[in-house]
């Protein structure tokens, strides 16, 4: 499916507006997240996994972002999806992508987003006994942790 | 008393259910950093892994954010620090592309022959490492390691002059290169490629001409197509796999695209796909500095004016991701910019942790003795795992 096409589709289904660009942004929310990258797989053809994240926008809550390519046709999608002010919960793409696993946990990891139905969501980077999540902006760099510092 | 002839003993039957685990690092010489695998095993096979990383954690994202655009791309190098210019590259192509930065000509260039040099210098350390875990198979194991250092020092010579330093390098700027290329250099750099370029064959004879290297190789690891795509691996990985797919290629960035090189694509998924991939590497890399030195543009290196503060480099808002092919593939950089000096966020993405999370689900089936050349044929860097 090339770029036009997959537009189209996603904007159909979604009913959303995505605006032709490289990546194409598509944003939804977390309620068809799961949906969205089946649609992407399926449908677009992504079947490259490349990354997941999120970003903290402080009030405004939490943004998982993930990002899959279509290395045949060169079609690549940001998928975004805002859960909102004090949602930490987000649907795991893990049964989509088996790549979405490891990115997930790092994303537990820093932002403490909890993935449901994530088959083993546990610190990956950090040990297990950490407290806080560091990439979240209310994280202060120089939080004490003794004995280290 | 006992009498030791009635002693008994008692009869292991590794076929029955029972499990050992074992744990393989965090200090282990085939690990090449710190990483721990948690074996279950049944005999000699594995059934089960659990891969532990992290050991090299120091939130590199974190630290993003609060350094700035002229001060973050010398650290970006200390991600992946056996291609540091990989990483420096995708963090200033990201900040570029949100501030349309003009970049000269000239530095595309340079930062095209410092990348493929860094592949061969990162590839030879692989190469070196790799059969050295193999260890007594390949004739004592060590010989190849220390051709390969020996050539890499070479490269690492070339980055002395033109740097000043041989690991970590800063060579990168927003806007273009820090350094021009001294006196002498172009000469010494032919020079350095093609030895390179003729013992590359040395090391091929000496290992396919191997029964037991290719006994350790051949169908061992194998990842399919699908698999691989849905895992996101990249680089040598996903083309050992049959994936026609490179960036400088099919996205061509900086000055790829002035320059001719094939892409090498292999279709067995095993450990000897991807050492064949990146056997040709070696001698594409070469071929493409080759061809940068000699069209090599005059002119300015660098659009960036001298900096009177570290934060005088602002970006307006918006996001960028930008991605280079490393010689572990897709190494790319996310930055969301909200006009000021820092990033409001970075995101990494290593090759080599997605690379690495292919693991549990090509070792277990393996013997323990191939979770090591499997290991190997992955080239993980843990700094770019963990970040």
């Amino acid at each position: 499916m090339n770029a036009d096409q997959a537009r189209a589709s996603l904007a159909s289904t979604f009913g959303i507006d995505v605006a032709a660009a490289v990546p194409m942004v598509v944003s939804v929310s977390p309620d068809r997240w799961q949906e969205l990258g089946r649609h992407a797989k399926e449908i677009v053809g992504c079947r490259f996994f490349n990354f997941l994240t999120a970003v903290d926008w402080k009030e405004q809550g939490l943004e998982v972002v993930a990002r899959v390519d279509n290395l045949e046709d060169g079609v690549s999608l940001m998928l975004k999806t805002k859960l909102g002010p004090g949602v930490s919960n987000c649907a795991s793409l893990t049964h989509v992508y088996r790549g979405a696993n490891w990115m997930e946990r790092e994303c537990f990891d820093m932002f403490g987003i909890h993935f449901d139905n994530h088959p083993d969501l546990r610190r990956i980077l950090l040990e297990d006994n950490w407290e806080g999540h560091p990439l979240l902006k209310s994280y202060a760099v120089d939080t004490p942790h003794p004995p280290y510092r | 008393m006992l009498d030791v002839n009635e002693t008994t003993r008692v009869e292991m039957d590794w076929s029955g259910p029972e499990r050992l685990q074992m744990n393989m690092g965090p200090q282990h010489p085939s690990a090449h950093g710190v990483f721990r695998a948690i074996l279950g095993l049944q005999g000699e096979t594995v059934v089960d892994v659990d891969a532990v990383i992290g050991y090299l954690h120091r939130c590199h994202e974190k630290l993003s954010e609060t350094l700035t655009y002229a001060q973050y791309p010398s650290i970006a190098s200390k991600t992946d620090y056996v291609a540091a210019m990989t990483s420096e590259f995708a963090y200033v192509m990201a900040a570029e592309e949100i501030g349309k930065f003009e970049v000269p000509r000239r530095a595309q260039y340079l930062r095209v022959i410092v990348a493929e040099l860094q592949r061969i210098a990162s590839h030879l350390l692989w190469l070196g490492t790799w059969c050295m875990d193999m260890g007594g198979a390949l004739g004592g194991g060590a010989t190849i390691f220390l051709y390969c250092i020996r050539e890499r020092e070479d490269i690492l010579d070339l980055f002395e002059a033109l740097v000043g330093a041989r690991l970590l390098y800063g060579f990168f700027q927003v806007g273009g290169t820090r350094y021009d290329i001294p006196d002498g250099w172009i000469e010494k750099c032919r020079a350095t490629i093609d030895r390179i370029d003729s013992r590359v064959g040395e090391y091929e004879q000496m290992l396919e001409d191997n029964a037991f290297f290719l006994a350790r190789t051949q169908g061992v690891g194998v990842v399919s197509r699908e698999l691989a795509q849905d895992v996101g691996i990249a680089g040598p990985l996903l083309r050992g796999s049959g994936v026609n797919f490179d960036l400088r290629k099919n996205v061509p960035y900086s000055s790829y695209a002035d320059f001719e090189f094939t892409v090498p694509v292999e279709t067995a998924g095993d450990c000897y796909a991807r050492y064949k991939v990146r056997m040709v590497e070696f001698r594409e890399a070469s071929g493409i500095i080759r061809q940068a030195l000699d069209k090599l543009p005059s002119g300015p290196i660098s659009s960036r004016p001298a900096l009177k503060s570290v934060a005088q480099i602002r970006i307006p808002k918006g996001e960028a991701y930008a991605r280079v092919e490393g010689p572990r593939g897709e190494v790319g950089s996310y930055i969301i910019s909200d006009g000021s000096a820092k990033p409001y966020r970075m995101k990494w993405r290593g090759a080599s942790f997605s690379n690495l999370s292919i693991l549990p689900h090509i070792i277990p089936g393996h013997k323990v003795a191939d979770v090591v050349a499997i290991m190997g044929s992955v080239d993980p860097v843990f700094g770019e795992v963990d970040r």
